[in-house]
């Protein structure tokens, strides 16, 4: 009897194995080849242009990256965080302001969250804004230019991961900390295991101005030292709010993989910013003494300006009722996600096997009723049952992140199960599910987070590739892959590698974007120190032991080309003009033995490198930058001499300087 | 004890006869559909520590484990990265369940109860011996507690349950346990 009944189990094992064993291997048949449509739908003819951006995160690189859809090819890497030497960024001396921090210069950073300004709740295709989680900063990206315009840094605070998301018309961007540290108040220095006592968490509200774009902390409020991880604003009907979601309520300050998980509920926090707003111009919050760096780069002179701030406004919830709310989250939530109505708020408990969704309705009856089930840390926790919409039974394992559609539909990524999820926000039904290669974390639909979302993909950013690309070694690349979700069923279109670790990314319809990216800088506007308008205005300047050389690059040859009376001990600045006013023609510029970077200088921009050569000798310097039918020809010499030598400071292109007799 | 070496045998011959195929097939899926794959646990790595699935499979003590977890779909899920805590029933634990309720789970239709069960018997998080105390509980992935006696290192889980081998994973580690854990009603 026994015997048989694992005999059976044993047989079944057999079958089940098989089964699954076979769809990887499974022989293409005649229905699946000839329906297979998925590389039509991916293809973008050569010469044709992608119907979206991607505007992708880079994690480690420090980078944001732009890919098309649905073709997934890769258009430029833009450096905001991390140094970049392909483009001289955070090399030429133009650009070191912006990595400038109250550290001092900071060459890299962990960026992980894209958010793009809105108007109205829908995508304006101004700016892309992207967080450094390390030493936490904020970065504006210019969607003209494809440069970072901004960088602001966020005192107070650590870990900036639940960040730089974005309220409907650009109000704010948020930062909140993921790691709670110490106030800078003077009692900093304190032993790690006096965490519950000494340690905070912040959320700040950058607000963003309307024109300009250009970034200012217009309060921070101060909160218990919880791990603040995801974040997203209210809209439409729950405009004026932003949910934050929390995890480590206990207050772990080690082993959080086992400290941090004890609890069955953690939080989504609501913050009523409008309140916040009230209190802050009704003075209630405080000064606080801080010092942070705010970088932005001027599109006029060419050049990045840093300077040091040293106040911002906190408010304390103590101080300010009605401001901030507790809803309580299954298992250390992600996610935090609101629908594209307001209504909405989904939190993904990464350890839990169901998807709360909360209600903003049901979450402002509970506070007209004070409905709460108690305090934490002072803050009113909402009843779980008086706020929650439902849940999503059985998703799948591990929910961390979810996307809109335009017809009640939202899309949720399962880390453990590998999976996207596609359900119904009304009735929580399970619509559909595809499998992820592998370990699916963020995911976008174009205009996902928005009131509008525009849908038709679904694009999965994977932490796990293993076998689905040719193998690179130890280190595999990361992973986007692409579905069209414009049917009932979700169908894997496209695998594409991404640059450094993918985590957010938003994507916008290309022609947002598209028609207004700039070509040019116009040479006539530069209003650079340095510039160089004309080769007839080319020269060499000795300013004691500084040798600046105002020097213009065109097809194809620098003005001047021959520099001779720099001395050993002199620091040299190359200030590089491109005197072309023709779309796609940058110059390069590096010089041999340089402990520095190239240049790569836009049509009509001026920039920066310094040298400090080492010995003496004669250097060749050259444009790196493929420009014409004669970039090969495109080079000149610069000489140094001992310390002591006579040799006078001449230049010349074209003629040689002292001519030769 | 044959038919469980025979299904070894099995398993290992269709993963090594799964995925060779003919040139001609391969060029046609580049030109119509990608090729589906299985997940994880399909990825062929010889070389690598055993994820926590590798391990039950090449475990003649654990074929009705791995047979529940195919049929919950959960393969893919323990093939992850993790990391995780798997308390691992043995054959002879589900042998001491009542007559016909391994049968009853494995049915399509029981399919949620299984996934139940089976959540029961993860925690997300590496617990190693010396880190389960005594009086401690923990959440498992299906959001119920279990419970945790360790009196001069002899660990039970539930009361019920004694962990007689640990094994550590690529993705974590497995305590192999001898009686099945029912997560409680409420």
């Amino acid at each position: 009897m026994k015997q048989s009944k694992i005999k059976n189990v044993v047989l079944a094992s057999i079958a089940v194995i098989a089964i699954a064993a076979l769809p990887s291997c499974k022989p293409k048949n005649v229905s699946t080849a000839t329906s297979g449509d998925a590389a039509k739908k991916a293809y973008v003819a050569p010469g044709k242009y992608d119907e979206f951006y991607n505007i992708v995160s880079g994690g480690f690189s420090g980078q944001m990256s732009i890919y098309g859809l649905p073709s997934g090819r890769l258009f430029r890497v833009i450096p905001v965080f991390s140094v970049d030497p392909e483009k001289g960024y955070g090399y030429s001396e133009e650009s070191k302001a912006m990595l400038n921090t109250s550290h001092g210069f900071v060459p890299w950073d962990d960026l992980h969250h894209i958010s793009l300004s809105e108007t109205d709740g829908v995508h304006d295709g101004r700016w892309a804004f992207g967080n450094a989680n390390n030493t936490p900063r904020i970065a504006r990206i210019d969607l003209k230019t494809f440069r970072t315009a901004e960088i602001i840094e966020i005192p107070n605070s650590a870990g900036n991961h639940s960040s730089p998301f974005i309220t409907e018309n650009s109000e704010y961007v948020v930062a909140g900390t993921r790691f709670s540290v110490p106030m800078s108040n003077g009692t900093t220095d304190v032993p790690i295991n006096t965490y519950k006592e000494n340690f905070k968490g912040t959320v700040s509200f950058i607000n963003v101005d309307k024109e300009s774009g250009k970034m200012g902390i217009a309060f921070q409020i101060l909160l218990p030292g919880v791990d603040f991880d995801l974040s997203r604003a209210g809209k439409g009907k729950s405009h004026g709010w932003f949910f934050f979601s929390c995890y480590n309520s206990e207050r772990a300050n080690t082993l959080l993989e086992v400290n941090a998980s004890k609890f069955d509920k953690d939080f989504i926090m609501a913050v009523n910013w409008k309140k916040a707003e009230e209190y802050v111009k009704a003075g209630k919050g405080v000064k606080k003494n801080v010092s942070y760096a705010h970088n932005t780069y001027d599109e006029k002179t060419h050049t990045a300006n840093s300077t040091i701030e040293k106040e911002v406004i906190m408010l304390d919830p103590k101080d300010c009722p009605d401001m901030v709310y507790l809803m309580p989250c299954p298992k250390s939530p992600h996610g935090c996600d609101t629908d594209p109505t307001g209504e909405y708020i989904v939190g993904s408990g990464k350890l839990a096997a169901v998807i709360p969704v909360f209600s903003f309705t049901k979450m402002q009856e509970a506070i007209n009723a004070k409905n709460f089930e108690g305090e934490y840390d002072g803050l009113p926790v909402l009843k779980y049952d008086a706020v929650l919409h439902g849940e999503v039974k059985k998703p799948g394992l591990g929910p961390l992140h979810t996307e809109f559609d335009a017809n009640g539909n939202a899309y949720t990524s399962f880390f453990v199960s590998s999976e996207i999820v596609k359900w119904r926000l009304s009735d929580l039904s399970v619509l559909d599910r595809v499998p992820t290669y592998y370990s699916v974390g963020h995911l976008c639909v174009p205009g996902g987070p928005t009131k509008k979302p525009w849908g038709k993909y679904v694009i999965a950013y994977n932490k796990i590739t293993k076998d689905r690309y040719l193998p690179t070694g130890p280190e595999l690349t990361q992973s986007a892959q692409l579905y069209d979700i414009s049917g009932d069923k979700m169908q894997l279109i496209l695998d594409f590698p991404t640059i450094g670790e993918p985590h957010y990314a938003e994507a916008i319809p290309a022609e947002l974007l598209s028609k207004n990216s700039t070509k040019i800088y116009k040479i006539e506007e530069n209003q650079h120190p340095y510039v160089t308008k004309g080769e007839k205005e080319a020269k060499v300047e000795r300013k004691g032991n500084e040798v600046h050389v105002y020097m213009t690059s065109i097809r194809s040859h620098f003005v001047p080309d021959n520099i001779e009376g720099v001395k050993l001990g002199d620091v040299v600045y190359f200030h590089v003009t491109n005197l072309e006013q023709d779309w796609d023609v940058p110059h390069g510029f590096a010089v041999k033995g340089a402990n520095n970077a190239e240049l790569l200088i836009m049509p009509g921009e001026t920039s920066t490198l310094m040298w400090k050569p080492d010995r003496v000798g004669v250097f060749p310097f050259y444009c790196t930058d493929f420009c014409s039918a004669l970039h090969q020809e495109m080079q000149g010499y610069i000489r140094i001499s001992p310390a002591n030598s006579n040799v006078p400071l001449t230049f010349s292109t074209g003629t040689n300087q002292p001519p030769i007799n | 004890m044959n038919t469980k070496l025979l299904m070894g045998v099995i398993f290992a011959a269709s993963i090594a006869i799964s995925c060779n195929p003919p040139a001609a097939e391969n060029q046609q899926a580049t030109t119509t559909e990608e090729t589906q794959a299985g997940g994880q646990e399909a990825v062929i790595d010889d070389d690598s520590q055993k994820d926590i699935v590798k391990i039950a499979v090449g475990s003649a003590d654990h074929s009705t484990l791995v047979a529940a977890l195919k049929q919950a779909d959960y393969v893919t899920s323990l093939s992850n990265a993790g990391p995780f805590t798997v308390f691992a029933p043995t054959n002879e634990a589900f042998n001491k369940l009542p007559a016909g309720t391994v049968d009853d789970l494995m049915k399509p239709e029981n399919k949620a109860k299984l996934q139940d069960i089976l959540e029961y018997h993860v925690s997300l998080g590496v617990f190693k011996p010396e880190m389960l105390t005594d009086g401690q509980t923990i959440n498992q992935a299906n959001l119920k507690n279990i419970a945790i006696s360790n009196k001069d290192n002899k660990i039970m889980i539930n009361n019920q349950a004694n962990i007689i081998a640990t094994i550590p994973a690529a993705n974590g580690v497995i305590h192999v346990i001898d009686a099945v854990l029912l997560p409680p009603d409420k």
